[in-house]
């Protein structure tokens, strides 16, 4: 460090130094990022649980420095139930992408939120099957191309897009739902706020917890990452607004 | 006159996304296009130092935590 200057910021330690394999611009390199910074924060790196989603994320684990569980395409959602419900004086979460939560795992993830099982879910819907090569998934875009649908999504035969923060919010025992995004310097910085919200409210017991990030995949939407940021703010943000859905009613002092 | 901060950026942990690039407000960093990584991508680096302001904008939008910002220090009293 030169003479005279402080050290404001630097990777987290949590975050190990390993080169994440992540595509440039990938979001799931910046929410690795904003939840290790959280973890080292509130000082939760040896209480804190990961579960591993099939994706783009399946080696998250090579990455995140905590304690972390593999699960089977979707089941995330049960087996964070089961780590919690074994556990729950450890800081449990999911992490999944669209195709796992939203698509193989729609039946844990409704079912777990029904139950208000009190773990955080990190959701990265970048509407497309990143991993195996950009098929449509549950969130793809009306008429947006994928490998599967070539000339656009048709709603006719693959119905609507699922906004899966807004059906979250419905489950009585979910605590907080907010999405997210990081294609700007305020969002990201919200991005890691809700991070912390959603595991400080986990830590005080108040229910499931979903972040869901609006997030990006440049190689399968076929473009570069700064393209990818316009695609987001022009497409995606009118469809999946960004915003809190729900949140805990302020405690009266 | 000393700059408001500046920022270290790892060259192998660069992607050469951009986003730092569009979003420094005082626009000082750039791609080096005429270098690349051992990954064979082009990375980010501060051009003016005299320019950062030390906001921490870079640091925040970028994917694979790459920047390290520093900042003056504040002249202790006397
Ligand atoms: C049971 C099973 N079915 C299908 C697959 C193939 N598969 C691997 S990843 C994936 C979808 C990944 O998409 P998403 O969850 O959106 O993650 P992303 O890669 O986009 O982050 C699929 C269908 C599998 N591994 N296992
Ligand atoms: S394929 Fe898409 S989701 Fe997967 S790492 Fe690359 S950009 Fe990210
Ligand atoms: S800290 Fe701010 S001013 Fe300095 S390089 Fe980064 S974005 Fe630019
Ligand atoms: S944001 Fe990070 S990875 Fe992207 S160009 Fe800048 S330093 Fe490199
Ligand atoms: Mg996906």
């Amino acid at each position: 460090m030169k003479d005279g200057y402080k050290l404001i910021y630097k990777r987290p330690k949590t975050l190990l130094s390993t080169r994440m394999h992540y595509c440039p611009g990938c979001f799931h390199s910046t929410i690795h990022k904003f939840l290790m910074e959280v973890i080292e924060e509130l000082e939760i790196q040896d209480k804190t649980i990961g579960v591993c989603p099939v994706g783009c994320s399946v080696f998250a684990y090579d990455y995140l420095d905590i304690d972390m569980q593999e699960a089977a395409h979707g089941r995330a959602a049960a087996v964070a139930t089961g780590i919690k419900r074994i556990l729950p004086d450890r800081i449990v979460f999911s992490y999944q992408g669209d195709g796992d939560l939203a698509a193989i795992g729609t039946a844990e993830t409704l079912h777990a939120c029904n139950r208000g099982e009190n773990f955080t879910f990190i959701f990265i819907n970048n509407g497309i099957y990143g991993m195996t090569g950009g098929q449509m998934a549950p969130t793809t875009l009306e008429g947006q191309k994928t490998t599967t649908c070539p000339y656009g999504r048709e709603t006719a035969d693959s119905g609507m897009p699922m906004k899966m923060a807004e059906i979250i919010s419905q489950f009585e025992k979910v605590a907080y739902v907010e999405r997210v995004s990081c294609d700007t310097p305020a969002n990201a910085r919200k991005a890691k706020r809700a991070i912390k919200k959603a595991i400080e409210f986990q830590m005080q017991g108040l229910g499931t917890t979903f972040i869901e990030v609006a997030s990006n995949c440049p190689s399968g939407w076929k473009c570069t990452p700064e393209e990818s940021l316009k695609w987001l703010e022009e497409q995606v943000f009118p469809y999946f607004p960004l915003g809190v859905f729900k949140e805990p009613a302020k405690r009266r002092q | 006159m000393p700059s408001k901060g500046y920022v270290e950026i790892s060259v192998e942990s660069c992607k050469g996304c951009n986003f730092c690039v569009i979003h420094c407000p005082t626009e000082c960093l750039a791609l080096n296009t005429s270098d690349t990584n051992s990954y064979g991508l082009h990375y980010a680096y501060l051009t003016d130092e005299e320019k950062c302001i030390a906001c921490q904008n870079c640091a925040v939008i970028c994917p694979d935590a790459a920047i390290t910002v520093y900042k003056k220090a504040k002249k202790k009293a006397a």
